[in-house]
């Protein structure tokens, strides 16, 4: 009796018993959540444009942030070396189509997936010659991002807000707007979701591959530097960043490989549960550092009942 | 031109599309079609027949360079559109040309809605959004029915309406040369009438050429105006629409109206075969 107290009804009593926590804790969920959705989003295009599980995902992020933090300290000031990372990741865009994409065109998946390994320890061994591998601090005041905090008093309690956090969310936002606006009404978004639907037909209507795939790859780039910045402003800028981007996996897991919506909607739920699931449940309960695990359960939970993910495109099938 | 070419190639001074002795091998080992030639008069509707793994689809694949994404190439022979030898483009630089193929069980874009599908047709254009909105209300004349459902997602359109995305999506590259593949399949015979009396309107009014590949050799007999016939990967047989439909052996295996009585298809198949066009 006491136990099932303990997992159905204390958690929800000691939340109401201090909101102005429980908004706290809803507020990091939020924060880390946006960043798995965007990681998550950079995998989702490139699978959707190519079907390629791009595995390099995670490097890019810590590629795109170790090359801004690298050029500033190799004395370049802060708003020239942010267009320079950007053009970098467009050159790295390029090579990838040219060097790994163009000339495995038609293998198998796996292979494609393999290849996408190599670009990781390629990225991990060409970042730490170039920049060195030790840990770095993000240049957030060089970029203007503020780092002061807010402090809210609701319900008499105390809730801290920092503005690096609301900076990062709101990027975000503007981000995947802008994403979705490109996608959905621009010619080069249209031959995206044309080439993710049917890729023979696309090919058969003129839409250039190469093209398509540079394309693609540089979106993905520029959200992996905005990830790079936001989480690298938090943690500071080192190789271990690359495992936050292994929580990509639940999330598309969650939110199915093909969806965009999915990705963001899924990177949101799995950064708020499983924040909330480590102070109510978690901590009291297990001992705490469950959120190293809970992201994954979940993901198996839902694989369990929607292996097309919670918001996977509907296979269309008419008979 | 080769050397290997074992007939003098044909070459009407008219001809928008010409296809010379070309062989085509899959995954370096599959030889698929032993020396093909035909050619397309601009302006002319031509129809490649035969049956099913004749090599009509690979021959089709062939001029518009799908098949290097299927991994097939073409090791002998050229093709020719506009007077330019064109096997080595990419299927974009020569959708840009103006060739642009349909291919066969139609392949829209299933989660993009009608007009979307339609607008991706026009990806190798730079004339601007105006000339493709146009364009596109021209696509809409041909096809009223696509206006009407142009918001819907074209995987949940019926099977006709999708045959008509996939040749509008042609249209809208401003092609002068479409190659249609097997635009009658799983088609109920009214649709199919339909979607070539457009196909024919296209012709006359757009002067859009057309080759044609078709199971259907009734049909496409009716409204092609010259008919190359394959077996096996080669040729045998080719001739204006007219002379194809009266002759015998036409008939007999292709349209299903034989001669004189019943006989054991085998057997004449057989001797007719090696006798009149393997020899």
């Amino acid at each position: 009796m006491d136990f099932i107290h303990s997992i159905l009804i204390q958690p929800f009593l000691d939340m109401a018993d201090a909101p102005d926590f429980l908004i706290q804790v809803l507020w990091e969920g939020i924060v880390s959540g946006v960043l798995y959705a965007l990681i998550a989003l950079g995998f989702v295009l490139i699978f959707k444009s190519s079907r390629i599980f791009n595995f390099a995902q995670g490097i890019m992020v810590v590629f795109a942030a170790l090359t801004l933090v690298g050029l500033h300290q190799k004395g370049i000031p802060a708003w020239l070396a942010l267009p320079m990372t950007l053009g970098v990741m467009l050159l790295l865009a390029i090579a990838i189509e040219r060097v790994v994409l163009r000339p495995l065109v038609n293998q198998p998946d796996i292979i494609l997936f393999m290849a996408t390994i190599g670009i990781t320890l390629f990225l991990i061994g060409l970042g730490e010659t170039i920049f060195g591998g030790e840990n770095k601090r993000m240049i957030t005041e060089e970029l203007g991002i503020p780092t002061d905090s807010y402090i809210f008093e609701p319900f008499g309690g105390l809730v801290m807000i920092e503005q690096r956090d609301i900076t990062a969310v709101v990027g975000a936002v503007v981000l995947v707007v802008c994403l979705l606006l490109f996608l959905n009404k621009s010619k080069m978004g249209r031959a995206i979701r044309a080439l993710g639907d049917d890729h023979q037909a696309a090919l058969s209507v003129g839409i250039s591959l190469s093209t398509i795939w540079v394309l693609v790859w540089f979106i993905a780039g520029m959200i992996a530097l905005a990830t790079g910045i936001v989480w690298g402003a938090r943690a500071g800028v080192s190789f271990a960043l690359e495992v936050i981007a292994l929580k990509a996996l639940p999330v598309l897991m969650l939110g199915g490989l093909e969806s965009v919506s999915g990705a963001i909607i899924g990177g949101l739920m799995i950064g708020i549960l499983e924040k909330l699931f480590e102070i109510y449940w978690g901590q009291p309960l297990l001992g705490g550092n469950t959120e190293s695990w809970f992201a994954y359960m979940l993901a198996l939970v839902v694989l369990l009942f929607r292996p097309q993910g919670l918001f996977g495109e509907r296979i269309i099938e008419r008979v | 031109m080769t050397t290997a070419s074992t007939e003098p190639v044909s070459q009407p001074g008219d001809a928008i599309l010409s296809v010379n002795n070309i062989e085509v091998i899959y995954d370096h080992v599959i030889l698929v079609l032993k020396g093909v030639s035909l050619s397309v008069p601009r302006g002319g509707i031509t129809a490649l027949l035969g049956a099913n793994g004749a090599g009509k689809t690979t021959t089709l694949k062939a001029i518009s360079n799908l098949l290097h994404a299927e991994r097939g190439e073409v090791t002998k022979g050229t093709i020719v559109f506009k007077g330019e030898e064109v096997q080595a483009l990419s299927p974009n630089e020569l959708v840009r040309r103006g060739c642009i193929q349909v291919m066969e069980g139609r392949h829209c874009f299933g989660h993009l809605s009608v007009e979307d599908n339609l607008l991706t047709g026009a990806f190798t254009r730079r004339d601007g959004k105006a000339a493709i909105r146009d364009d596109l209300e021209l696509v809409y004349q041909y096809f009223p029915r696509l206006k009407v459902r142009r918001t819907s997602q074209a995987g949940y359109t019926s099977g006709g309406e999708q045959q008509m995305v996939a040749i509008g999506r042609a249209l809208m590259s401003r092609p002068k040369m479409i190659l249609l593949d097997e635009p009658s399949m799983g088609l109920a015979p009214q649709l199919v009438e339909e979607i070539f009396e457009i196909v024919k309107k296209l012709n006359e009014e757009q002067g859009v050429s057309f080759l044609l590949a078709e199971q259907n050799t009734n049909i496409a007999l009716r409204y092609a105006k010259y008919g190359y016939i394959l077996e096996s990967g080669r040729v045998v047989l080719d001739g204006d629409a007219q002379s194809l439909r009266e002759n015998e052996d036409v008939k007999e295996f292709y349209l299903g109206v034989g001669g004189e009585g019943r006989k054991s298809f085998r057997d004449v198949k057989h001797y007719k075969r090696r006798k009149r066009w393997l020899a």
